[in-house]
């Protein structure tokens, strides 16, 4: 048994400890909107903070996370509350298919976080998901949007 | 029963007809009159179109896929404008297949594909719309006794004009679904529009930002298990043998099999699980008789194409041959388009539970209906034991319409441990080796000038690979062995009719099909097609010693829909004035699934080699612009598309199978290297209603290579550019 602390709460998963964190979440934990797009830390689909800090989970085995915190897109709002991040996304009607816009909100979230004003530069750097529909535009809007929230 | 787990959605109730299959059909509720046929919940259908809650809820039907474009948002604001209702109550609900089958197809095509949702279905949709809201009008009219012609409907509500009653439309649903339908049902002049035209917010964004949104990937079914596949990497080869009692002891590890001739699959209780087995399953293929296959022996067999004596023809105007023989100059260029995957986000997936008795799939699918097709076929079982429930998809882009291997697989599998649901997931590895890749093509084009410069003569001789002929072999036959849709952008007639007039044309193909399977890819043949034509018509310009744009308006007189768009991108980029100091330009134009597109960009280039898109201006008259919002997004995001395929993506081949596994070796665009897009949407009207999700892709390539031209004098004519050591930044 795997003990993780997610959103706050405390779980035990059953797995091997090479398992990505990832497909813990997905399989064990049963929280769906960490996407798999690659499993090689290319697509950022899989985007969790760990301590607030944005991670691939695909790339990271479940055993090697220990007591940190793990938040997930599902945790993201707080207090019945949307993320200011997630409120610009509707605003701005970004997402298309959709499935890659969990890992990008929440690496534009710990963005945010560590950067209250990102640039356009600043975006660049650290926005490094990919998005097939291509919802560039309107993320990089809503970014700004949600750092004058 | 046919459960839906997990799907919890204000706007968008996924299969929610399909739950109520049995009570949908005609329910009769004698003596009362006519049928009443209700939703999964009760509410009266108005129509197959239109069902009504009584707490006001306008659910609209929709059979066409959403998959990103935005089609089920603007299939309901067609609905919703004839129907004047209150757009805020509108939800939407995806009716199944197997529901259309029993109901004669009452919904129509469920294709999602081709750009054509909205294009090819605008006029019955809103007649649905329409007839509904006849009836609800009458069914309130009837109640007051009173004619219907002085009631008027609005925002769900109907109203007696000389005594200012009024009735919701929840109110008289249930007396409206008893009447019988109007015949003679008439649209709205589009001045009159208030729904459609304008940018409505989608209708399916509040779970995609929270994680709720239930993808196919996604999908939870009681006592489900789980399914990892590999199928032989070689297209055509075969299953010799595998080992399967090495990783039967794995954990989870619940059954290894065969799938079909070609694929193995292991099925586990995690798909973490399977996929460990699978990758230490040892597998023997037959890689049967394309195992020596490269790309450079496919490069090979298309060249040998460029100057065959046999070709299809797919445009021609007077004698191109003798005007060519007797140019006083000519200039000749070979141009080069590889293998591209489609990479959707979500790779392709299928979950299925088989019992003799009935046969369900769960699917991330751009029609229902060829998912249901594969579904009968690989059971075996007849139409009334099978049902498909459409699952949101993450990305489609024409992977998951006319293939449907994934739901053969799954049901294959499924059928080995009947009464179990099986989750199947491919690895990314699988999607990018399994693809229906974007065709290869060469083209070789060469055009002549008389002695005062004026193009006398073009001929453009494609070689490469039909998609029909391995998709659609009855449309090919049929036209003698042509494959029609090579001449996207270029054919003489229709909806992908070339934009130039020329004294002496000949636009032919000659079809090479190597072994790796072709596919519909976002744009299709448009996007080699416009990188040929567009590129040369700047090469023929340059020859002739004159502007790209001057001389591209020479062949435009009788194409004004097309100049019209070309003129617009050139206004707002400022083409008749110098472009700022470091940035270059390129223009191009094109007529593609009925829309009529171009493009003007600016761009720098650093070092030779660093290309940067500082902007791409884009216009698109597709006729009528349904919502312009979502037109603005997919001009946007098809660039993203169209922009990766250009710089980065190739799918090369090497030992009969594709080399490039993931992303880290087929790169795709991200956010730092963007261009701002500028849209202009034109709304030309008349007969024409145009695609929006595939038709401006392909005008950003030939433009960008255009301005590469001026800022470097190299002429690019192979894809992708990172070949050439260029990169995007």
């Amino acid at each position: 048994m795997i003990r993780l602390t997610i959103n706050g709460e405390t779980r035990n998963v059953d797995v091997d400890p090479n398992t990505p964190l990832l497909w813990a979440i997905r399989e064990q934990v049963g929280l769906t909107g960490t996407k798999y797009g690659c499993g090689v830390a290319q697509c950022g689909a899989c985007t969790v903070h760990i301590d607030g800090t944005p991670i691939r989970s695909c790339s990271l085995p479940v055993g090697a996370v220990g007591g940190r915190k793990i938040t997930t897109i599902e945790g993201l709002a707080a207090g019945g509350k949307l993320h200011k991040v997630q409120q610009a996304w509707i605003e701005h009607d970004v997402p298309q298919c959709g499935y890659c816009q969990c890992g990008m909100i929440m690496a534009a979230a710990a963005l945010l976080t560590s950067n209250p004003k990102p640039t356009d530069a600043d975006i660049d750097a650290a926005i490094t998901n990919i998005c097939r529909c291509g919802t560039f535009q309107e993320v990089r809007k809503a970014i700004h949007a949600a750092a004058k929230a | 029963m046919a459960a839906i787990p997990n799907i919890s959605r204000r706007s968008f109730i996924v299969g929610s007809a399909a739950v109520g299959g049995g009570l949908a059909l005609g329910l009769r509720l004698p003596p009362f009159g006519p049928a009443v046929v209700r939703a999964a919940d009760g509410a009266p259908e108005i129509n197959a179109w239109v069902v009504i809650r009584p707490d006001d809820t306008v659910v609209v039907r929709v059979v066409r896929s959403e998959m990103g474009q935005g089609t089920i948002t603007g299939l309901a604001q067609l609905v919703a404008e004839e129907l004047e209702c209150d757009w805020s109550k509108v939800v939407i609900e995806y009716p199944t297949p197997g529901e259309s089958v029993r109901r004669k197809r009452v919904w129509g095509d469920f294709s999602t594909g081709g750009s054509r949702a909205i294009r090819t279905s605008h006029e019955y949709v809103r007649k649905g719309g329409a007839a509904a809201r006849m009836m609800l009008v009458q069914a309130a009219a009837n109640q007051w006794g009173v004619p219907a012609s002085e009631c008027t409907a609005s925002n769900s509500i109907i109203t007696h004009g000389p005594s200012k009653r009024s009735l919701s439309y929840g109110k008289v649903a249930e007396a409206a679904a008893r009447l019988e339908a109007p015949k003679d049902v008439k649209l709205k002049d589009p001045k009159e529009w208030k729904v459609i035209g304008k940018p409505v917010k989608r209708l399916d964004t509040a779970d995609k930002v929270n994680g709720k949104q239930v993808y196919g990937f996604d999908l939870k079914l009681p006592g489900m298990l789980n399914a990892a596949i590999k199928e032989c990497p070689v297209f055509g080869g075969k299953v010799k043998s595998f080992d399967a009692a090495r990783v039967a002891n794995l954990r989870g590890v619940k059954k290894v099999l065969q799938v079909g001739d070609s694929a193995v699959a292991v099925v586990a209780d995690h798909w973490w699980n399977a996929k460990t087995a699978l990758d230490q399953l040892p597998v023997v293929w037959d890689e049967g008789p394309n195992a020596k296959v490269s790309s450079a022996t496919i490069a090979e067999q298309l060249k040998a194409g460029l100057d065959a004596e046999q070709a299809f023809v797919g445009n021609q105007e007077g004698n191109a041959k003798a005007a060519l023989a007797g140019a006083a100059k000519k200039i000749e260029a070979v141009y080069a388009y590889p293998y591209q995957n489609h990479a959707c986000m979500e790779p392709m997936n299928a979950t299925a539970r088989y019992t003799p008795d009935k046969c369900e799939v769960w699917v991330p699918t751009q029609d229902g209906e060829a998912s249901f097709a594969a579904v009968l076929s690989a059971s075996g079982l007849p139409a009334d034991k099978c049902e498909v429930y459409k699952i949101n998809l993450g990305g489609g882009f024409g992977r998951r319409g006319a293939f449907q291997d994934y739901v053969t697989q799954a049901v294959r599998i499924a059928k080995e441990m009947p009464g179990t649901p099986v989750k199947l997931l491919w690895s990314r590895e699988e999607d990018m080796m399994q693809g229906r890749y974007h065709p290869v093509m060469q083209c070789k084009l060469v055009g002549g000038f008389d002695s005062g410069n004026n193009l006398t003569g073009l001929h453009m001789r494609l070689s490469g690979q039909s998609i029909l002929a391995a998709v659609r072999p009855a449309i090919v036959e049929q036209q003698k062995g042509r494959d029609p849709l090579t001449f996207q952008g270029v054919f003489d007639s229709g909806e992908h009719s070339f934009g130039y007039t020329i004294p002496n044309l000949l636009i032919d193909h000659a079809m090479r099909n190597p072994h790796v399977p072709p596919g519909f890819w976002r744009g299709v043949n448009i996007n080699q097609n416009a990188i040929f034509i567009e590129c040369f018509m700047d090469e023929l310009a340059e020859a002739a010693g004159q502007d790209p744009l001057e001389f591209r308006r020479k062949f435009m007189a009788k194409h004004p829909r097309n100049l019209a768009v070309l003129n617009a991108v050139a206004e707002r980029i400022g083409w008749s004035k110098p472009a700022p100091a470091g940035m270059h330009r390129g223009i191009a134009q094109m007529k593609a699934f009925n829309s009529f597109v171009a493009a003007a960009c600016e761009i720098s280039v650093k070092d030779g080699n660093k290309v940067k898109v500082h902007r791409i201006v884009a216009a698109t008259d597709c006729g009528y612009a349904v919502n312009p919002a979502q037109i603005e997004r997919q001009v946007s995001g098809s660039f993203v598309y169209g922009l990766s395929a250009l710089f980065m993506q190739e799918c090369t081949v090497k030992d009969g199978a594709i080399e490039q596994k993931n992303f880290d070796s087929y790169q795709s665009m991200r956010i730092a290297q963007m261009p701002k897009v500028e849209t202009i949407i034109v709304q030309g009207g008349g007969d024409t209603w145009g695609g929006i999700g595939e038709p401006t892709i392909c005008v950003a390539a030939p433009a960008v290579l255009n301005a590469f031209y001026k800022a470097t004098g190299k002429r690019i004519r192979t894809v992708p550019l990172k070949n050439h050591g260029i990169e995007l930044v």
